[in-house]
């Protein structure tokens, strides 16, 4: 057996921190929250806190959790993480529904359009669908069991996403890949057809977004990887459309005011019905516009907002589908050894209008947290108190930073080290 | 570090490469990172790197020759070899995860073409771990012929995500195969054959070929006599196991 461990590529799971994640309602009914193990929900319509109820074996989350998402119709919710449990939330009772135990720790969750299917993604590159049929809300199933849908050949997904249309499963992977799959009938018999691979990332990619508008309702895929760049597919032939290379063409600065030249996006959201673009990238603080220009199918202008306080760098974006508002999230879970409290700020941007002239971005403003929907009581609520101090921030963008690298990036060795290790394999030796 | 003097690996008599010096382990690890260059996607290989002859002649851009058959693990090149004298005009290439394998492939096709001017023209190889990187290779559909020889066993089954044919590999076979097209598998590990066998079987994109469609098709009688590790078997007197199987267009 091959040493698999690697002298210097320290594979330690202190460092490992989770971004703090937050997911809109799409009739922004509510807002989550997750971060470390910690979910929190705050009910916008009721304005208050909402007290999570989960009677299944393992009630809540044992750690931190990596994805959540609100179903297209929002009625479901679905939390996941390293623990290995998928759980399903009723939207009305936020009673837990169903907990389905994975192999593997969880990279990435989707809900099916029609609300009847999760799929979840795994680390050993694995998509898993769970039946959701008979799940009306009262009785909980515990004993849910997933059944493979299709695979990455043993590379960690990174995001999972439904085309607009449900026809097709889009996953991202650390590998440069972009698989887009048909989502079948019967999705419990696996996915085996592929509609095309959408390359042309040269680092991992990250994160996936569907644009889609009236005029375009197949819509168009938005990636963003480490290769910092973000681009515009078309998915039915795999096609690359436009790549917008940030870094030093956007100005971006870190916050000790050097350029960056290279950096990682972390989130895309796409602001429903329009045809702009939120990107967060690792060391910008603030956010990236970036306008699509369907009809040519395009990248058009781009705006770097960056009047969103001193060292907010946002670790996840949401946006309902009906409100014009875009809610952003920076923070951490709460690092092994350290000392601070899982670390969260919510800032909410609003802006946006229903049309967006091609050229124009609009120009947007952060909400006072007065004004906030739910005002103090949210902030309380899924920050965990009022007031952040900023200072902590700047690290915690930092250890994200680094548990991303490591858990994404491949480890690069010279040559000479590469060729150490391997000098007693006998087909080393110069002479037998 | 060898190839230095006045080239002893290549052998005098017949101009080829000679294997002791492209010693290789048996096996490699087809989960570990991989550290040589992986095109981003089919349009960025350059194969007139591969098959200068059939891209000097053919300038025009639309005549552009695709890879039609792939031999993946292609070991030593014994197939590949055979096959390009059957199907001189069709372009193949090997895929091989051993780095000092692929480097006797490559000598071995530049050796022979050397000797026998004008032929083995169609074949080449590269090195490449073809179950993480088949897409970066080959188009949707490009494929007419998937070979898979005497493929590494991996018995234990916590290793069986490694074996080369399983059913999530299959889709992505299915995806470059074009209809039609057909999938050669052969081993001579019985449990391994079985395995082969019902992934092909369940998957809803494969057919098995009839008994009379074997017969007639002139690279099933190579999958047993043209490669190093076939002619093994044989020499031991061993049993093989065959599956091959069709692309077929899923019902829905």
């Amino acid at each position: 057996m091959e040493n698999t461990q690697p002298e210097g590529g320290e594979n330690n799971r202190d460092l490992e921190v989770a971004p703090a994640l937050i997911s809109v309602h799409p009739t922004q009914d509510s807002v989550a929250v997750a971060v470390g193990s910690d979910l929190r929900v705050f009910d916008l319509r009721g304005n208050c806190a909402v007290t999570l109820v989960d009677e299944t074996g393992e009630a809540f989350h044992k750690d931190s959790i990596r994805a959540i998402r609100y179903g297209a119709n929002g009625k479901l919710f679905v939390s996941s993480g390293d623990d290995k449990l998928v759980k399903v939330w009723s939207t009305d009772s936020w009673r837990c529904n169903a907990s389905v135990c994975s192999e593997k720790r969880v990279s990435a969750v989707a809900v099916s359009n029609d609300g009847l299917y999760v799929c979840y993604a795994d680390k050993f590159g694995v998509v898993w669908v769970v039946d959701l049929h008979g799940l009306d809300g009262n009785e909980t199933l515990v004993n849910k069991k997933a059944s493979p849908l299709l695979a990455h050949y043993c590379s960690i997904i990174t995001s999972l996403e439904f085309s607009p249309d449900g026809r097709f499963i889009v996953t991202a992977d650390r590998d440069f890949k972009i698989r887009v799959t048909v989502f079948p009938k019967k999705p419990l018999d696996g996915a085996h057809e592929i509609q095309s691979f959408c390359l042309g990332h040269t680092e991992f990619v990250s994160c996936l977004a569907f644009l889609f508008t009236v005029d375009y309702p197949q819509g168009f895929l938005v990636s963003g990887g480490g290769d910092s760049t973000v681009r515009l597919w078309d998915i039915n032939p795999g096609t690359l459309l436009d790549t917008y290379e940030f870094g030093s063409k956007a100005g971006i600065v870190d916050y000790k005011g050097n350029e960056v030249s290279c950096s990682t996006v972390t989130d895309l959201c796409t602001i429903p019905g329009s045809n702009v673009v939120a990107v967060a990238v690792q060391s910008l603080q603030g956010i990236l516009l970036v306008s699509c220009d369907l009809s040519s199918q395009t990248f058009g202008a781009v705006k770097v907002i960056s009047n969103m306080g001193d060292s907010f760098i946002p670790t996840s974006l949401g946006c309902s589908s009906s409100v014009e508002l875009l809610w952003t999230i920076t923070g951490v879970s709460k690092p092994h050894g350290s000392n601070h409290n899982s670390l969260t700020c919510v800032r909410v941007l609003s802006g946006f209008k229903k049309t967006i002239p091609d050229a124009a971005l609009p120009e947007l403003t952060v909400v006072d947290d007065n004004e906030v929907p739910g005002a103090e009581k949210l902030l309380e609520k899924l920050q965990g108190s009022v007031t952040v101090e900023e200072e902590v921030f700047l690290a915690a963008a930092e250890a994200v930073k680094t548990s991303m690298c490591n858990l994404l990036i491949k480890k690069q060795y010279t040559t000479e080290k590469r060729e150490f290790r391997k000098r007693g394999r006998n087909d080393k030796k110069t002479k037998h | 570090m060898l190839e230095n003097e006045a080239n002893p690996t290549i052998s005098k008599s017949t101009g080829l490469p000679r294997k002791r010096f492209y010693r290789a382990r048996a096996h490699s690890n087809p989960l570990s990172d991989s550290h040589f260059p992986v095109p981003i996607s089919p349009c960025h290989v350059d194969y007139s790197l591969h098959y200068p002859q059939f891209f000097s002649s053919s300038g025009e851009v639309g005549s552009i020759k695709k890879v039609q058959f792939a031999d993946v693990g292609c070991g030593f090149g014994g197939l590949l070899i055979s096959l390009s004298t059957l199907f001189p005009e069709t372009l193949m290439i090997g895929m091989e995860l051993r780095d000092k394998v692929t480097e006797y492939v490559r000598e071995r096709i530049l050796a022979l073409r050397t000797t026998n001017p004008g032929q083995y023209q169609n074949v080449s190889v590269v090195r490449t771990n073809s179950m993480k990187y088949i897409p970066n290779y080959f188009e949707k559909g490009q494929l007419t012929k998937m070979f898979f020889l005497f493929p590494d066993p991996h018995f234990k089954e916590k290793n069986h995500r490694r074996r080369v044919i399983s059913p999530h590999l299959l889709d992505e076979y299915a995806y470059v195969l074009e209809v039609g097209g057909i999938i050669y598998t052969i081993t001579d590990v019985e449990e391994l054959g079985d395995w082969m066998k019902s992934c092909l079987e369940n998957h809803p994109m494969f057919e098995a070929l009839t008994e009379e469609e074997l017969e007639a098709d002139p690279a099933v009688k190579l999958l047993n006599t043209a490669t190093e590790e076939g002619q093994k078997v044989a020499r031991n007197e061993g049993q093989t196991f065959q599956a091959v199987y069709r692309r077929i267009a899923p019902s829905l």
